[in-house]
């Protein structure tokens, strides 16, 4: 709770700066050419060294992706993208060598320490004795490659794989085959279907039976390069009894131009797992006008193949011009269960469609959603989301709340549910408000001695709380800051 | 020290003050009474800056400062405390965030060193026990669920832990019963001193047995229309608002 507190005293120094992730890094680039075909799907995967098993699949979703439709339900407006026009590899010039900081380049790792993600191993253990925090494990994605990932060694005594997925697919073929596009098939839809030609790398967890992974997982995604897209595939395993705590955070520089991120994440819960997947995103929103900012097309989905398994969503989203992002949870283990907690802020001309779809196929599946929508300047926020409950999921339930907030009189929030039970058994409850902030909740602050912003803040971050509540410690900060910064400017 | 001149405002095109004139000398305590619709509540409001009301004429100083020129974070910042007469929900916001949020924001512009957490905690416990609340509520959301007592119990927990130089109290003992209202006397009295004053609104002579005035005003139709001491409030509750306001005319 006092964390509201610090951050209030914080935000100033943080909110002149507007969005102080924009700087750029000067790094050497070995580019693939503009544009896309079955050649550069055959160049990354050769860049990437990859099996002819992978370059077939990629070149099958590839094939499927020129015949599929670019989606147009959701309640977005952007001019078309020329996905001619862009780049589709990138790396920074140097080879880096995964298993020792001492290769990367320093440029990176000043990057990465601007970030404020404890990278060196130094700095970790430092922060580790100092602070007495918990240790985290981070794997760096930098436009296209993973840099760095750290704490590997400690983890392999326990089991836990956490790699790039593009070792992965040299080391551990056997496990990724078994499981990529196993939950999101290349075909899936419009943005899988690139994602699953072009993907360049991303994470690979897996946990084996019975470990509980002894840190928390996290991956650090930066788009750093111009005219990149950025398409990083992940993929977490956790086998029975096994459980996981995985952190995303992803920023970008400040530009013009509109950059596309198309991810694809894929979890696997077998018997009484548990995976607990955390998002802050942050990408470039654009300026105060609509200009410039990241198109994040996103699938995530997991599946909880195991009885009583559980997979667990929390993402607070307050970057991107453009989100279109719906993590959603299969339950076919019988007694499995899927949540699903969102913040999406969008402020300015943000657009943003997300919610979450809970398939119960299972019996005695639950799923909880907890969706918080807060719409300032002149954006729209959407929630999106899908109950379904098959014949066989006799005693399922869901419940879904979903709370929005406006911010002034320019923006919009929506919410579009749609409930289907084939069970007569099943109950799902759906509860839904809107609101704005109250004229006296700002003057009872102000009155207090708090600026207009400030109270704002304040108050945003009180909605939020149940959401807020479910992050990692070290990102509920994080993520409250990102909030009031992300408010800059709404009110007045 | 608060100087009113000839204040006028309005709600729209509705005027409600009409030419108020009121000095409250530091370390006075200022009783207003005055019955429903007079113009109480809008005084409390136009001094502590909601910007719902118009202000068509007149001057207030604060400490010499011209209070109205002031947005409302300043006025509190310069030591203007209102309690509320109905406060406000915040929901999902902690009591205990809320009021350390608002305390530092208020030293910061004072230019005092902020209290961190182990600190605000020690000095609110302390004062909340002196309140005879329950060390719960400064866990709990904002007014969210307490009951009418405990708003109001509430509200004088902030004042006093903002020590502010000017309370305004807007009928802060309604909804209060006896023993609550000894405590809610007994922290504005904990706060009296040359450099504390206070507006007191009530409707009841029994608040100011609690906190006895140096001055009580009658308001009526927004304007003032008889000041006295503390015997004024007894006057008024043996004969009513009629009676003393008839007299005055």
């Amino acid at each position: 709770m006092p964390a509201i507190a610090e951050t209030l005293n914080t935000v100033r120094s943080v909110a002149d700066s507007g969005y102080k992730w924009g700087f750029e890094t000067d790094i050497e680039m070995d580019f693939a050419p503009k544009g896309l075909n079955t050649d550069i799907v055959r160049l990354i995967s050769a860049r990437k060294g990859e099996p002819d098993w992978l370059l077939q699949w990629r070149l099958q979703a590839f094939a499927a992706w020129q015949v599929m439709i670019e989606p147009d339900w959701a309640l977005l407006n952007y001019p078309k993208i020329d996905y001619q026009d862009a780049f589709y590899y990138a790396a920074p010039k140097k080879k880096p060598g995964p298993a020792s900081l001492d290769e990367v380049d320093p440029e990176l790792l000043k990057m990465y320490e601007k970030l404020g993600i404890p990278l060196g191993e130094r700095a970790i253990l430092a922060g580790v004795e100092g602070a007495g925090t918990r240790n985290i494990a981070v794997d760096a994605v930098f436009d296209s490659v993973s840099v760095a990932t750290t704490f590997r060694s400690t983890l392999a005594k326990s089991g836990v794989i956490f790699c790039p997925i593009s070792e992965a697919v040299k080391d551990y073929p056997d496990l990724v085959r078994q499981y990529l596009g196993s939950v999101v098939p290349p075909s899936d839809n419009y943005f899988a279907a690139l994602n699953s030609a072009v993907f360049t790398d991303g994470s690979f967890v897996f946990i084996p039976k019975g470990v509980a992974c002894p840190m928390e997982l996290s991956t650090y995604f930066r788009i750093n390069a111009k005219n990149t897209g950025q398409f990083e595939r992940t993929l977490i395993i956790a086998e029975d009894g096994a459980s996981v705590s995985y952190l995303e955070g992803c920023t970008a520089p400040m530009r013009d131009e509109n950059q596309l991120h198309a991810a694809v994440v894929e979890l696997v819960a077998l018997d009484d797992a548990k995976i607990k997947y955390s998002t802050v995103q942050n990408w470039y929103p654009g300026d105060a006008n609509g200009r410039g900012g990241i198109y994040n097309f996103v699938t995530k989905r997991g599946a909880c193949r195991g009885k009583r398994s559980k997979i667990s969503w929390t993402q607070v989203e307050t970057g991107s011009a453009i989100t279109w992002k719906y993590p959603s949870c299969v339950l076919q283990g019988d007694g499995s269960s899927g949540e699903f907690y969102s913040v999406a802020l969008t402020n300015n001309h943000q657009q943003a469609d997300t919610g979450t779809k809970m398939i119960h196929i299972g019996k005695n599946t639950t799923s909880t959603i907890v969706s918080k929508g807060i719409s300032a300047g002149q954006s729209n926020n959407t929630y999106r989301g899908l109950v379904r409950i098959l014949p066989r999921a006799a005693g399922a339930r869901n419940h879904t709340q979903c709370d929005s907030l406006l911010i002034g009189n320019r923006c919009g929030a929506h919410t579009v549910p749609y409930i289907e039970s084939r069970n007569a058994t099943a109950r799902v409850e759906h509860e839904a408000t809107t609101s704005k902030i109250a004229d006296d909740q700002l003057f009872y602050c102000r009155q207090r001695g708090l600026s207009e912003e400030d109270a704002v803040g304040l108050i945003v971050n009180g909605f939020c709380r149940e959401v807020l509540a479910e992050l990692p410690m070290e990102f509920a900060v994080e993520a409250q800051k990102l909030l009031a910064v992300s408010l800059e400017g709404s009110v007045g | 020290m608060l100087e009113i001149k000839n204040l006028h405002a309005a709600i729209g095109e509705k005027p409600i003050l009409r030419g108020i004139d009121l000095t409250v000398p530091n370390g006075e305590v200022h009783a207003i009474m005055g019955p429903n619709g007079s113009g109480k509540s809008t005084l409390s409001y136009v001094l502590s800056g909601r910007e719902d009301f118009t202000v068509t004429a007149g001057t207030v100083l604060f400490d010499g400062q011209d209070l109205l020129a002031m947005a409302p974070e300043a006025r509190a910042q310069a030591g203007l405390f209102l309690a509320f007469q109905a406060p406000v929900e915040l929901p999902g916001v902690g009591n205990a965030n809320f009021l350390r949020t608002a305390l530092n924001a208020i030293r910061r512009a004072r230019g005092q060193a902020e209290l961190d957490a182990a600190q605000f905690l020690k000095l609110a416990r302390a004062e909340a026990k002196r309140l005879q609340m329950p060390d719960d509520m400064l866990k709990r959301n904002v007014n969210v669920g307490f009951s009418g007592g405990e708003k109001k119990r509430n509200e004088v927990l902030q004042m006093t832990m903002l020590q502010p130089s000017l309370a305004i109290l807007d009928e802060t003992d309604s909804g209060l019963d006896i023993d609550a209202l000894k405590i809610v006397g007994d922290g504005v009295n904990a706060l009296r001193s040359d450099k504390f004053s206070a507006l007191v609104i009530t409707h009841h002579q029994r608040l100011l047995d609690h906190i006895v005035p140096d001055a009580v005003h009658v308001l009526a139709h927004g304007r003032i229309v008889r000041s006295g001491g503390a015997d004024l409030a007894r006057a008024l509750e043996a004969q009513g608002y009629a009676q003393v306001i008839a007299e005055a005319a």
